[in-house]
């Protein structure tokens, strides 16, 4: 099973990152969300991003397909500036069109799914490329039987998102995300609404795409998976980026006492009965 | 009771059945551009609504809050009458048609409104995620969901436009109320024939109602799911 | 925009358009008192175990929501001369739209009765209070939230449909308009005048509406069929 040519990021420059997000801050009122984010994505590389609940994981995954808008600081995607651009006095915000299509380069998996329920699995892949890229329907629905093939949906392709269980509804959604062929897939707790015998079904669909070469930030509590897939592994916590390195490592030897109540306090209780 | 009134009133049965069933036709026609005009307006405005321009906000507060506060009666009125006296000339049914859907378009927008507020915001987000613009998560996302929810309030909106438009007759529009007025002044037979005319808007509405009744058990089917 | 002249008609209107949306008022406030306690009875009726009388109450019901107002208003008005019955415009107004009114506001009781019934009035029980204290302090006070934002509604679209009695010639507000209008024949001026003051009376209403939809909260409401 392979997701083919999709997960190849465009050709850059070698040493050019996919992401590189920059002395990020978000206010929410008085509240300071993420205090400082800096961190560079090389294209291929899969990032997974843990730390305590509050810490920041979602805020910062939703910033950089710009649902949320960073109170400070820049993030550019292959070279380019996300969701602004050079105005003649300072940055502005880019129109909701320019947007749009650079939001079509990156796509999102939702803890929640947020599949469209008024539509069928197949209509659910295919209206992106239908209504975004403007591919023609027979093409569309190709493509999307294609994906659902991948996912191990192909069958339920007329059922309507009710009808499926978590970890379905969850697949579909990767599928939806793949059809707009993205350089760049974010997970925001993908497998975390989902009951513990479907996280499987799920982790497998993203280890595939791993695999294929897609660049990927995973926020997850999986450690193991993190530890298996994740060329870096980055612990968030109180709105910064604490520690970061290879999973082997961070997970082997953590460096920073909060790393290691985290792991120590995470790991303890899966093995609770 | 003069049990005259009766025998007469079923003499003259056929003429009445043939007078009144014209004007339910125009019942229906008015009925009918009412409510197309009413949903185009509450769509629109209740879109327009989602965008960011406070003045758009505005307005649109001043329209809905000014057109459910004022009788619609007055605006028939002010449509038919006050255009016609500055040299706007419209003949009674545009008039009517144009009335309810004003009226209706003002009451339709905070129905939609409430549509498209019930809509998890995640569904935006993952249309955004996709790609989609703002306009095209609402139009393709937001308002078929949004639609859905809202199909009662609207088949409920259908009823009561039905019987609103009998207000139609005081501009002189020839529907069902007009032409039953008319038989009236002709033959006094007032109870005969307004008991016949009610019987011509139960034969319109409770199908409606069947209609409503059957969107408010899938509504509540669909909320238990 | 507004001439001396107009300005000065304004004047001449405005004290009389004043009475007129007073009668307007006492209109409103006699038809509604009339169909809270007739939609009461309905209300009553239609859950008695009296079949004939709840089916009844059902028909009743069934009718009104079918019929336009204006038509119960000539059945009323126009029909009961024809039986040597005359009522004067503005109670066959009153009792018209209270018929009318009767029918919803039943409607209103009845779902506020059967959101909060048995399962309350058995835990009310069940801690020990009376029947008559169960109503008073659980069923009553939750009944009231329920109903008090629809019943306000009420009063808003009774105020407006009031203007129908214009065509049964019953003295208020719309009425007073179209004589001023056939005297001076200047209906813009005259029916935006009588419709900013009939704006001036139901505002403030929908406004009390939307406040007590937000103190009570939305998730009580009730779905209801108020066509
Ligand atoms: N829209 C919002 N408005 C206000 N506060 C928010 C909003 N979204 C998130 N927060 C707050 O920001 C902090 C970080 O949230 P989040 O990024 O969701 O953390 P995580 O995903 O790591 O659990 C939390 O304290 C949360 O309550
Ligand atoms: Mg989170």
């Amino acid at each position: 099973m392979s997701f083919s040519a999709t997960a190849i990021p465009a050709a850059t420059d070698a040493d050019e990152p996919l992401v590189r997000i920059q002395s990020v801050h978000k206010h929410y009122g008085a509240l300071h969300v993420l205090k400082g984010i800096d961190l560079d994505i090389r294209p291929g590389e899969k990032v997974s991003i843990i730390g305590p609940s509050g810490s920041g994981k979602t805020t910062l995954l939703r910033c950089v397909n710009y649902l949320e808008r960073p109170t400070r600081g820049q993030i550019f995607i292959n070279g380019e500036l996300l969701g602004q651009k050079q105005g003649r006095r300072g940055f502005v915000e880019l129109d909701d069109r320019s947007l749009a299509r650079q939001r079509t380069g990156i796509g999102m998996v939702f803890q929640r799914f947020n599949l469209f329920p008024h539509l069928t699995v197949s209509q659910n892949v295919e209206i992106g490329p239908v209504k975004v890229l403007k591919v023609s329907r027979a093409e569309a629905r190709e493509r999307a039987i294609g994906l659902l093939g991948k996912v191990g949906l192909a069958e339920k392709r007329d059922a309507y998102p009710e009808m499926l269980s978590g970890g379905q509804q969850q697949r579909v959604a990767i599928a939806r995300a793949l059809a707009m062929q993205p350089t760049l897939m974010l997970f925001d707790e993908a497998t975390s609404a989902l009951d513990p015998e479907l996280v499987g079904e799920v982790l497998n669909v993203m280890a595939q795409l791993a695999a294929d070469g897609m660049t990927m930030m995973i926020v997850t509590h999986e450690m193991q998976f993190a530890e298996d897939v994740s060329d870096r592994v980055i612990f968030m916590d109180g709105g910064q980026i604490v520690e970061q390195g290879p999973p082997s490592r961070l997970f082997g030897a953590p460096e920073h006492p909060r790393t290691r109540g985290f792991l120590r306090a995470v790991l303890q209780k899966r093995t609770m009965p | 009771m003069s049990g005259g009134g009766w025998v007469r009133a079923y003499h003259l049965l056929p003429d009445f059945l043939g007078m009144l069933w014209a004007g339910a036709v125009m019942t229906v026609i008015v009925t009918a551009g009412g409510f197309v005009f009413a949903i185009v307006v509450g769509l629109l405005l209740a879109a327009l609504r989602t965008g960011r321009s406070r003045l758009l906000h505005s307005l649109i507060y001043v329209y809905v809050e000014v057109f459910r506060a004022v009788p619609v009666l007055t605006q028939l009125f002010i449509i038919y009458f006050g255009l016609g006296a500055i040299g706007i000339r419209l003949n009674p049914i545009p008039s009517a048609v144009i009335g309810f859907g004003l009226n209706g378009g003002a009451y339709l927008t905070e129905v939609f409104r409430s549509g498209i507020e019930s809509v998890n915001r995640g569904q935006t987000e993952a249309a955004l995620s996709i790609g989609m613009t703002r306009t095209k998560a609402l139009l393709y996302i937001v308002l078929p969901q949004a639609v859905r929810v809202v199909l009662p309030s609207i088949a409920n909106f259908a009823i009561g436009l039905l019987k609103d438009t009998s207000l139609a007759s005081a501009v002189a529009a020839p529907e069902l109320s007009f032409n039953a007025h008319m038989l009236v002044d002709r033959t006094f037979l007032s109870t005969q024939i307004y008991l016949l005319v009610a019987v011509f808007y139960l034969a319109m509405s409770l199908p409606l109602s069947a209609v409503l009744h059957r969107l408010e058990r899938g509504a509540a089917r669909s909320r238990r799911a | 925009m507004i001439s001396p002249q107009t300005l000065a008609l304004i004047r001449e209107w405005l004290p009389q358009l004043l009475v007129a949306a007073g009668q307007t008022l006492q209109m409103t406030v006699w038809a509604y008192a009339l169909g809270a306690v007739m939609g009461l009875l309905i209300a009553l009726g239609g859950m008695s175990r009296q079949r004939w009388l709840s089916g009844l109450c059902r028909v009743y019901i069934e009718f009104i929501r079918g019929t336009p107002t204006l038509i119960q208003l000539f059945l009323i008005y126009f029909g009961l001369t024809s039986v040597n019955i005359v009522i004067p415009g503005f109670q066959a107004a009153v009792i018209a739209l209270g018929a009318h009114y009767a029918a919803y506001m039943a409607e209103v009781y009845r779902s506020g009765i059967v959101a909060v019934d048995s399962g309350q009035r058995e835990a009310a029980q069940a801690i020990g209070m009376r029947r008559g204290q169960a109503m008073a302090y659980v069923i009553f006070p939750q009944a009231v939230r329920i109903i008090l934002p629809p019943m306000t509604n009420f009063a808003i679209s009774l105020l407006k449909d009031t203007s129908v009695a214009s065509l049964i010639a019953a003295p208020e507000l719309m009425m007073r308009a179209n004589d001023i209008t056939s005297e001076y024949y200047m209906p813009m001026q005259v029916y935006l005048l009588s419709g900013a003051m009939y704006f001036a009376m139901s505002y403030p209403l929908s406004l009390g509406v939307r406040y007590l939809e937000r103190r009570f909260g939305r998730g009580r409401q009730l779905n209801l069929n108020l066509a």
